[in-house]
């Protein structure tokens, strides 16, 4: 088992015969992911040969869930294009849209999130790596030789601290990697990655990385207190981030004394998880739970 | 990006929020002649910095003719309100106010959708408010798809309990700061105070704007706003080379790939400075995907240009980056630097062809170049080297 994408997966995606779209694909489909056609109103009907695979290009996400049942689409579409891709895929009736586009409007994400959620699809990013199911599944641009299946699940907003975590932990392996990524609205949060890992029965323990920025991580750490049963280790990036400046991720802003890292390590460590202060030192905790 | 209260008024005005007419000012001249402009009447002088609390800082003041706008434009400017130097006032015509009000639409990240909040007690410091006596303060939630129309403006007054010969014309203004917002793809539009004037008028007095730098390509106009003056001149430099770069105050120079790394590697050098005589990072530098020898020797010239950086960390793991293309850009840009790079360089390399990678670095031997293979280890040695 795993969480949201296993081998029976079928993948579609949104900007394939764009330059990002084509390097991924391949490595997509490298790493085992079963790729079932793109999507391109402007070049539908035609097929793109991907090492030895070909992969038909649909006019839209209907025809293309129509004609290969896909329940999976992952999306490298252009900031302005990306709103609209989005909507079209909740209405195909996708199951599960991941959008790994950053820069993205706030006001877009917010729009297609709350028409998502009104149709029951879910989301996972903007502005993110993707999921991982290590030797099934690959939905997005996490490199996939880190490490190997496990019984590890991972949440995280960050893509690199992701594969930092997955490198340090390869002699265990992972159920599912997820970044959810780090823009201010995401579709897909620690809280659902983390109820989700509790239901897997794959899964043994959790990591969650965290950073600076909103309260995503004090109200998963409210959320691991009442309702996960597996041990959590928890990681935050951001100490010595300063007061209203953006660190890359558009999410990663502190204002005031809400949001900062130490706030967040608190929060965790009250509800039982053990926090570690480098990535490595996390890795341990961990490492130390499964022995 | 946050706005300047002149800028946010400007956009008020452009989309039919009532507000004062007010001239912004770089100089006392120009203070005293945008005063005759609005009349030669009285005048508030305002200083125009992007923090709060300049009331209290003496960076606001009345003025009754022309002369004493020019001299009270003469003490703002200059000024250092909260470590931002005043360098522009706004001359606002004077209102004769009867009461003060608040409000504010923001994003809700928590919640993913957007917040209005509003008050029939404003000019107070808000967050104290909402504290104190969070009863006065109406939080009414706004759903992404349909915004914050007739309907919803009137729901926000109702809630925040204006009484009834106002409610229709505050829930006007209330709809027109919601154009704000939407048009403007703002993520923060806030009025402290929307007044009542004596003669009945409801006006935005005073305004915060903050712009979501996402949207700024269906915003051309947006690019002006920019105040690239006030930006640290390291920042303004890495802004121009487009890297993504933030200014700290430590010693230690840093370079990664990946915004989460970057942050996690300040966080360690300054955990493993703790034993080097309390070192701290110098920056952030992310150089994200796909780091090319030109990209990594633009970072390392912004950051050898600082001052106050002692040794540098390069922290990069090779996830779809390839650890062959970073050590190329390593070597080619110390090449590039020449005699000009003095500083020890700390490099951990691990992932996608991190083997291939260290020994290029090796088989370049620069004497600056130290590799550590682990992360924390390499962070010990690079706050050592700043300390040394």
């Amino acid at each position: 088992m795993s969480i949201f994408i296993n081998k029976d997966s079928k993948v579609i995606v949104q900007g394939m015969t764009g330059s990002e779209g084509m390097k991924h694909t391949t490595r997509m489909l490298a790493s085992g992911t079963q790729i079932v056609g793109g999507v391109n109103p402007r070049k539908a009907g035609t097929s793109v040969e991907i090492e030895g695979a070909t992969i038909p290009v649909y006019g839209s996400v209907a025809d293309a869930m129509a004609e290969t049942g896909a329940d999976v689409t992952v999306l490298f579409v252009p900031p302005a294009f990306t709103k609209a891709a989005v909507i079209e895929a909740v209405d195909a009736g996708i199951g599960l849209a991941v959008i790994i586009t950053e820069g993205v409007p706030v006001a877009d994400t917010a729009e297609f999130y709350a028409y998502a959620q009104s149709k029951g699809v879910r989301l996972i990013g903007p502005n993110c790596p993707g999921l991982i199911t290590p030797g099934q599944s690959n939905v997005g641009i996490t490199p996939a030789n880190i490490t190997g299946p496990g019984r590890i699940g991972l949440v995280s907003k960050s893509g690199t601290l992701t594969y930092q975590m997955m490198f340090e932990l390869r002699d265990i392996g992972f159920s599912t990697a997820v970044g959810i990524g780090g823009d201010p609205v995401i579709g897909t949060t620690h809280i659902d990655c983390l109820e989700a890992f509790e239901n897997d029965p794959e899964t043994a323990a959790i990591v969650m990385i965290g950073e600076i920025g909103g309260d995503a991580e004090e109200r998963a750490a409210a959320y691991i207190k009442q309702h996960v049963t597996k041990p959590v280790v928890g990681y935050v990036a951001g100490f010595e981030a300063p007061e209203g400046k953006t660190m890359g991720h558009a999410g990663a802003i502190v204002s005031g004394s809400a949001g900062t890292a130490q706030a967040k390590k608190e929060a965790l460590e009250a509800a039982g998880v053990k926090v570690g202060k480098t990535p490595t030192e996390t890795a341990e905790l961990m490492r130390q739970l499964l022995s | 990006m946050d706005l300047y209260e002149y800028q946010a008024r400007d956009m008020f005005e452009k989309h039919g929020v009532p507000v004062l007419p007010g001239i912004v000012a770089e100089t006392p001249a120009e203070a005293k002649a945008a005063a005759e402009t609005l009349g030669g009447g009285t005048v508030v002088v305002k200083a125009q910095v992007k923090t709060g609390g300049r009331g209290k800082a003496g960076g606001v003041k009345l003025a009754h003719s022309p002369e004493e706008a020019e001299a009270a434009a003469q003490a703002i400017l200059g000024m250092d309100i909260k470590g931002h130097t005043v360098h522009r006032v706004m001359i606002a015509a004077g209102a004769k106010i009867a009461e003060e009000y608040y409000f504010s639409v923001l994003l809700d990240r928590a919640e993913r959708r957007y917040l209005a909040m509003c008050s029939v007690e404003g000019g107070v410091e808000i967050e104290q408010l909402a504290v104190e006596r969070p009863e006065a303060l109406a939080r009414v939630a706004v759903d992404p798809l349909t915004g914050i129309d007739a309907a919803k403006a009137k729901e926000i007054v109702d809630a925040a309990n204006f009484p009834e010969d106002l409610k229709g014309p505050v829930a006007d203004v209330i709809v027109k700061l919601w154009g704000v917002y939407a048009n403007e793809d703002a993520t923060l539009v806030e009025v402290n105070p929307l007044v009542r004037t004596e003669d009945g008028q409801i006006i935005a007095l005073d305004g915060k704007v903050t712009l979501d730098e996402n949207a700024g390509f269906r915003h051309e106009d947006h690019e002006a706003l920019e105040d690239k003056a006030a930006a640290d001149p390291l920042e303004a430099k890495a802004k121009a080379l487009d890297l993504n770069y933030v200014k700290l105050d430590g010693s230690v120079g840093i370079i990664g790939n990946g915004a989460g790394l970057v942050m996690s590697t300040l966080d360690v050098v300054a955990y493993a400075g703790e034993a080097h005589g309390g070192v701290k990072p110098a920056n952030f530098l992310d150089i994200g995907g796909g780091a090319s020898a030109s990209v990594m020797a633009n970072g390392l010239d912004v950051i050898l240009n600082d001052p106050q950086v002692k040794s540098v960390f390069v922290n990069v793991f090779g996830g779809i980056t390839s650890c062959i293309e970073v050590a190329n850009g390593i070597v080619g840009a110390l090449e590039q630097l020449g005699d000009e790079a003095t500083k020890p360089l700390v490099v951990r390399l691990d992932g996608n062809s991190v083997d291939e990678g260290r020994e290029i670095l090796a088989a370049a031997n620069h004497p600056l170049v130290t590799i550590v293979e682990t992360m924390d280890g390499a962070a010990a040695k690079a706050a050592e080297l700043a300390n040394a």
